[in-house]
């Protein structure tokens, strides 16, 4: 289990709503503070490297959780600048 | 006496692909529901990706950024009529496929709302606050009647094809749509 200082849930958005959401939250962290970005859009898989590779901030990991209504994903984000 | 600067030509570079976002263009020519969604989708995810987003509103793509119910203070009949006619809104846009009298395009924004999933009116707004640039083409403008009193806010320029290539010249991603 990997921790975070801020969680995001996004559960029940869709593409692109996670990604602007979490473009929007990580504003508030500090450098070095570590983002947790939840849903249930299968896409975060791929677009949250994507998003970090982009804007510089550094993918720390992705967990996948079986929940009732179907699998749930855990994005870790740094913020790195 | 004559200040010199030492330039370092690696940390200069990075400096400047530091001040220089990449950029995005996407030329709206569509007034379709389906099609404007895909555009804002498109320039939300590029904005928050922390590009430079330009968008070029012309034709039908217009009646996106139309204000609900404004009249056209065009000067002659014709073009007043036409702007009547051609109803605009971003809440009002047509799907390109299964419109059905409008009941196609009711049961999208339907399912669409029971998902959560932002529709084009919001997705516009999310665009603005996320610093999207919105052009307004001023020739398709005046051919369709469409004066500025009756766009919404926010329209950054009104403008015509030499400021689109300007921008999108110096674009990586540049969309037809």
């Amino acid at each position: 289990m990997m921790q975070a200082d801020v969680k995001l849930d996004t559960v029940g958005y869709f593409c692109p709503m996670p990604i602007i959401l979490t473009s929007k939250k990580i504003k508030e962290l500090a450098l070095g503070q570590v983002l947790e970005v939840v849903s249930d859009d299968e896409g975060i898989k791929k677009d949250m490297p994507a998003w970090c590779e982009t804007t510089g901030h550094q993918m720390m990991g992705l967990e996948e959780e079986q929940a009732k209504s179907g699998p749930i994903y855990k994005a870790f984000v740094k913020k790195a600048k | 006496m004559i200040a010199t600067q030492q330039i370092e030509p690696t940390t200069t570079l990075a400096q400047l692909q530091e001040s220089k976002p990449e950029r995005v263009t996407i030329v709206l020519l569509s007034g379709d529901l389906d099609r404007a969604m895909a555009a804002f989708i498109i320039a939300t995810g590029a904005a928050a990706m922390g590009m430079r987003v330009t968008m070029f509103f012309t034709f039908w793509g217009l009646n996106t950024i139309r204000r609900r119910g404004a009249t056209s203070s065009a000067k002659d009949w014709l073009r007043r009529m036409f702007g009547l006619l051609n109803k605009g809104g971003a809440d009002a846009l047509p799907l390109s496929r299964f419109h059905f009298a409008g009941l196609g395009t009711k049961m999208m924004q339907t399912v669409m709302k029971q998902n959560r999933m932002p529709g084009v009116p919001e997705l516009m707004q999310t665009a603005l606050d996320l610093g999207v640039r919105f052009i307004a083409c001023t020739t398709t403008m005046g051919l369709m009647g469409i004066t500025k009193n009756t766009l919404i806010d926010g329209i950054d320029q009104f403008a015509g094809v030499t400021t689109y290539l300007a921008e999108a010249k110096q674009g990586n991603v540049n969309l037809f749509i």
